[in-house]
């Protein structure tokens, strides 16, 4: 998935909301024993559910390849072995480089120009402001595919080299919507009226109010969409397939390559799988609650 | 006048590059699609073309095989969109009131949605492998060690359009299950304790409790959890493509069938999907985002 499927205008207030304690009345509603019990039940069966694919994938991963046979799938490996790692990693390295450069670039300008936006759509209006949100929203909405084949065609003819620079741009301006959409709900809920009323009354122009009053309490709100760019940019594959070359594409491609030939090494797939994902996965864990207020926004308002 | 345009004026400037950039690359570029899919271009060669109407529309609705790809979207957006939205919503129910590990369990449905479809259909396509029997492998080998045979299936590559494309719906279910749970949840939690005080001061069971006080509440997140879910099926693309390979005619949906005719270079045909695939989409999406800029400029 991309930037553009999970619609944006709320930030991390949602996510706390669900981290937020139940309220008393809720927890002192009389659920008998019984029905905790069965709720608990009922969870680790789904708890089951959703972590099958990753014990699968991690046993696989370490896997030597006469392991793999079909009587063997589910048990764990014989003999542990790093090799299909190690080949996995000789395959993966350069688009993982690739995808670094690609995703950390296009995730900050992304977020400096949408913060820009959103203060001017929530705190700075003018007339029409709504018609150009609209205009911007509906950006964020549209199948990428109605715009592929003519943007290949832009981009070959203002003879950028296909690969890397190309996709940076390609992410950076969709991008915008969301990350505008982001900031402009995190600015309307966040900053109080009063203030950027004040710093106009002593005659605090637009940039002098963006930079002194509004970019200082802006951390949060950045460390939302940076990891919402770089995750959305970092998984993306369709961009990566219309606009870039197995040779020099990001790590979606190069996994796809991996995983894709005649005769598939399933553990150095696995293995890939496991390696593509860490970044994602480590940005997940230890800013989870941004993550969530990243995925929440839009969904609800703040 | 003059005071305005100071007042106004540097707000606007702003947001002039992205509007420029967008009314570019998203609308300049759908009516570049657009006016492409109008013309007889179906060869990578440049050169003048000519118009020819509607005539690829015409022509994609009388193919079987683009009519193939729109049903198997309409069965893939359903089995995704009902199976989603019921696990999601009953993780919610299970969690909102609160229990021991309930951080746990949140954390642990909501990872697949850091994942890419890639990565996570690569180890589906494991998953879901055909073989049955004693050759059986990946989920119908672990049906087979837990003497749940039944259960075994061919999955995507046999049986019916809907057991083809709820396969494919399955892995999309495991990654997103997770983030309706979350929206729901952060709806639960966000209903004031009065309301299910008031209601059982009323006498009101739990289950008339939920029936009539905190589902009602839920309503426009449900509304929004089908926009995205809806929109992000139509779109999809990436899991098929790790699934099944991006030539399968079984699994084919137009942004596949899309991939595929700009393979064989046909740019006016591929350019009359996407269009078809836009329209589709913002079906569903321009009445939204008419509501919520409407709703939003109340505030």
């Amino acid at each position: 998935m991309t930037a553009a499927d999970v619609p944006a205008n709320a930030t991390g207030k949602a996510a706390a909301a669900i981290s937020r304690k139940p309220t008393r009345s809720t927890i002192a509603d009389g659920s008998t024993r019984t029905s905790r019990t069965v709720r608990y039940v009922l969870l680790l069966l789904f708890l089951l559910f959703v972590l099958t694919p990753v014990y699968v994938v991690v046993i696989t991963s370490f896997k030597t390849s006469s392991d793999t046979t079909a009587a063997a799938q589910w048990s764990l490996p014989q003999t542990w072995t790093l090799e299909p790692w190690r080949k996995a990693w000789d395959v993966l390295q350069p688009y993982i480089v690739r995808s670094l450069s690609l995703a950390v670039p296009a995730a900050i300008i992304a977020s400096l120009i949408g913060s820009a936006n959103g203060f001017v759509l929530a705190r700075w209006r003018f007339p029409g402001a709504n018609l150009v949100f609209a205009f911007i929203l509906f950006g964020m909405f549209i199948p990428y595919q109605a715009v592929m084949l003519p943007l290949r065609t832009t981009f070959q003819e203002l003879d950028v080299t296909r690969g890397i620079p190309t996709l940076l741009i390609a992410h950076v301006i969709y991008g915008i919507p969301i990350c505008t959409l982001i900031f402009r709900n995190y600015y309307a809920t966040v900053v109080p009226h009063e203030i950027i009323e004040s710093a106009r009354v002593d005659g605090a122009g637009l940039v002098q109010t963006y930079a002194r009053i509004i970019l200082p309490i802006s951390i949060s709100g950045f460390v939302v969409t940076l990891i919402w760019q770089f995750t959305s940019v970092w998984n993306d594959f369709l961009f990566a397939l219309f606009l870039t070359q197995q040779n020099n594409g990001p790590v979606t491609l190069g996994l796809a390559a991996l995983a894709g030939g005649q005769k598939v090494d399933y553990a150095a797939s696995m293995a890939g799988a496991l390696i593509t994902s860490l970044p994602t996965l480590l940005v997940y864990i230890v800013l989870g609650r941004w993550f969530i207020g990243g995925l929440m926004a839009g969904a609800l308002k703040g | 006048m003059h005071g305005r345009i100071r007042t106004w004026g540097p707000g606007a400037l702003v947001l002039l590059p992205t509007v420029l950039l967008l009314g570019y690359f998203v609308y300049g570029l759908i009516a570049w699609s657009f006016n492409t899919s109008l013309t007889d271009r179906h060869t990578a060669r440049k050169g003048p073309a000519e118009y020819v109407g509607f005539d690829n529309y015409v022509n994609l609705f009388g193919e079987e095989r683009f009519l193939n790809s729109l049903k198997n979207l309409g069965v893939l957006t359903v089995a995704f969109i009902v199976g989603t939205l019921i696990f999601g919503l009953l993780w919610a129910l299970l969690l909102e009131k609160g229990l021991r590990g309930e951080g746990i369990f949140r954390s642990i449905f909501l990872f697949p949605m850091a994942i890419s479809m890639i990565a996570s259909g690569v180890v589906w396509g494991w998953l879901l492998n055909p073989s049955q029997g004693d050759d059986a492998r990946g989920l119908n080998r672990l049906f087979s060690i837990l003497h749940l045979n039944v259960l075994e299936n061919p999955w995507w590559t046999g049986g019916s359009r809907w057991t083809t494309m709820a396969s494919i719906a399955l892995p999309a279910v495991w990654q997103l299950s997770g983030y309706i749970m979350a929206l729901f949840l952060a709806g639960f939690r966000g209903i004031p304790g009065e309301l299910r005080e008031a209601a059982r001061v009323d006498g009101a069971s739990e289950f008339k409790l939920y029936r009539h006080v905190l589902f009602p509440q839920l309503s426009p997140i449900a509304l929004s959890a089908l926009i995205i879910l809806g929109h992000m099926s139509l779109k999809l693309f990436d899991l098929i493509y790790a699934i099944t390979g991006p030539n399968q005619f079984r699994t084919e949906v137009p942004s596949v069938y899309m991939w595929n005719t700009l393979l064989r270079s046909d740019m006016a045909k591929a350019a009359a999907i996407s269009i078809v695939l836009l329209a589709v989409v913002a079906v569903l999406v321009i009445p939204y985002v008419a509501y919520t800029v409407r709703q939003e400029s109340e505030e």
